[in-house]
């Protein structure tokens, strides 16, 4: 099995130097903080270095960073050389361009080949809201799951984020991570350990299961205060990080004890969290009440990308609502 | 190896890939029998790499972009001791790792190829690599003419230029012809050479099936230093066994047993006149 190759390091939240920040700003300080004393960290950009945050990194370790101006596959194919050298490579670019220009490069160069590089998806999901669909990343979750030997993940928070990262750069394995904009809450607690294909439990509750991924989790918590305090109702919040390989022990765990479930995330209904969830769940004879909140099939409408989550229900108010349902449905 | 030797050893390669792709009912001929003069000078003379060292960081790379013609590539390698020739008798065959296109699961293979407009980008991430750790080895890769529309091959060849990778040489196996018809035809990417230089590399002509001329001019990488080599290797699809020779039919033609024998025939003539 893919996860068994992982290296699991003991993160504890001492090592997390911010809290409340963007995780793609976690990212950039983690990734200096390794460059320092490990000259084969290289990082790759598409003149990506600005959205990236990677600016400081740039200025830090000009040695590190190699730039192919915009150009996505030659981004993939660079990095993937580069990895067949030796180097722990961070092919850092927008989710929307990196996963479906170079999906031939990501496919071929990276996962085939296994060249252990990173994909760090920047500016994931609707973060570029306003710029519309050219710049959503709404297909890359379902895209890569169809694709062997790639690890796919988003993490909720900044202790996720910086371990995710560390656990990357020693890692042999593909990695693909997404990142937002957005600052996010800290979701982890001192006794919080972070391993790739492992959900994390961040609430208790007997009514039903939210799973959520990347900046969709911060949400649904909220949603479940929501609930408690209105509704009395309790609702247990899984943060599944990693949605290649998906944790289905935890998945097993959760649907027997029969509670409905409810999966959120930032992509499209197709193909991501919430399909790869009820593929195992329906496979495996459970029956639990089950609702995918996501973007649906349609011309996604533009604004903030609190303003779409809004829209479509990806939002303290939206999320509550579909559990509510669920539960007295 | 002498150049003697060498134009043997072309000979008896190109009976090798007919012999394996007759068995196989299977493979990119045309093309194989175009490239082979070029791996055989690459493998028996230029490159530093061998079955003994091909884990060392140190070894020359070779990334073969047009991953299609790996019937060159597979009789090269077993000939120099990556694999036993016999492994070939499985080409093609079910859950054979000697496949269609190059794998790493065949000893002596850098990089799983065979999508066209690969393999420029991933020899420039190991060229870069190389200048960032100060080692000495040079990476090859060969590149068909057929693939050059991709656009992925200019976005590399920018980057190349760019980082001054005078450790990076692409050969370019221009036989003129693709699946549909020639080059020209299909999507003209003449003048390549004024392209390339345009793009900032330093370009060199050479005729891809004179041994001495393929071995003077990889001696002579870097052409200028601060610059990517590019050889426009001149070849003849099909090179070798003429009634395959510029023909469009024989990209992935096989030959049935009374065209291998002629086939055979011409290379022992071949064999003798050397």
């Amino acid at each position: 099995m893919l996860i068994n190759k992982l290296i699991q390091v003991d993160a504890t939240i001492e090592k997390i130097a911010v809290r409340n920040q963007a995780n793609l700003e976690v990212f950039s300080t983690t990734l200096q903080d390794l460059a320092r004393t490990d000259r084969d960290i290289i990082v790759v950009t598409s003149d990506s270095r600005g959205s990236g945050k990677l600016v400081p990194f740039g200025q830090s370790f000009p040695e590190q960073i190699v730039e192919v101006g915009i150009a996505e596959q030659n981004l993939v194919g660079v990095a993937a050389g580069l990895a067949s050298a030796g180097k722990k490579v961070f092919a850092v670019s927008p989710a929307c361009f990196l996963t479906a220009r170079a999906l031939e490069q990501i496919k071929n160069d990276v996962a085939y080949s296994n060249n252990a590089v990173k994909l760090i998806g920047i500016s994931a999901g609707v973060s570029y809201g306003a710029l519309g669909s050219t710049h959503h990343s709404l297909h890359d979750f379902a895209v890569l799951r169809t694709v062997n030997n790639l690890i796919i993940a988003a993490p909720a928070d900044n202790f996720e984020t910086e371990q995710a990262i560390r656990l990357a750069a020693e890692s042999d394995l593909p990695i693909y991570l997404r990142f937002g904009k957005k600052a996010m809450p800290l979701l982890s607690t001192e006794e919080t350990t972070f391993e790739f294909g492992k959900g994390r439990k961040i609430r208790e509750g007997g009514d039903v299961v939210i799973i959520a991924t990347g900046e969709t989790v911060a949400p649904a918590l909220n949603a479940c205060e929501k609930l408690s305090r209105e509704s009395g109702i309790e609702a247990a919040v899984i943060s599944m990080h990693t949605i290649k390989p998906l944790d289905y022990r935890l998945l097993s765990e959760i649907a027997n004890l029969g509670n409905p479930i409810l999966t959120v995330e930032e992509h499209s209904i197709f193909g991501g969290l919430g399909e790869a969830c009820a593929s195992f769940l329906l496979e495996n004879n459970y029956r639990n009440k089950f609702k995918i909140i996501g973007i649906p099939d349609e011309y996604t409408v533009t604004g903030s990308q609190q303003e779409i989550f809004d829209h479509y229900g990806i939002s303290e108010n939206g999320i509550a609502d579909a559990a509510l349902k669920l539960c007295r449905g | 190896m002498s150049e003697k030797e060498l134009a043997h050893k072309s000979v008896d390669y190109r009976r090798k890939i007919l012999k394996y792709i007759v068995k196989a009912n299977a493979g990119h001929t045309g093309g194989s029998l175009s490239c082979i003069d070029i791996l055989n000078v690459l493998y028996n003379y230029t490159l530093n790499v061998d079955p003994e060292n091909f884990s060392s960081p140190d070894r020359d790379r070779y990334i073969q972009s047009k991953g299609h013609t790996v019937e060159a590539l597979y009789v090269v390698l077993a000939s120099r001791g990556f694999f036993p020739e016999s492994d070939l008798e499985t080409l093609c065959r079910y859950k054979s790792h000697y496949i269609g296109h190059p794998t790493r699961k065949v000893h002596g293979i850098e990089q799983n190829t065979g999508a066209l407009g690969h393999g420029l980008s991933l020899s420039v991430g190991v060229a870069i690599a190389g200048k960032l750790d100060k080692k000495n080895y040079k990476v090859f890769t060969l590149l068909g003419d057929g693939e050059l529309p991709e656009g992925s091959n200019w976005e590399a060849a920018l980057s190349a230029a760019h980082y001054k990778l005078d450790n990076l040489c692409a050969i370019l196996d221009k036989n003129n012809l693709q699946i549909t018809g020639t080059t020209t035809d299909v999507c003209n990417t003449d003048p390549v050479d004024k392209k390339f230089e345009a793009f900032g590399w330093e370009v060199r002509h050479v005729d891809g099936h004179d041994i001495k001329q393929l071995k003077e001019t990889f001696d002579a990488i870097p052409f200028v230093k601060g610059k990517p080599s590019m050889v426009i290797a001149h070849t003849v699809k099909g090179k070798g066994v003429s009634y395959m020779e510029n023909q469009l039919k024989w990209h992935h033609g096989v030959p049935n047993q009374q065209q291998y024998a002629e086939a055979l025939q011409e290379l022992d003539f071949q064999d003798k006149s050397i």
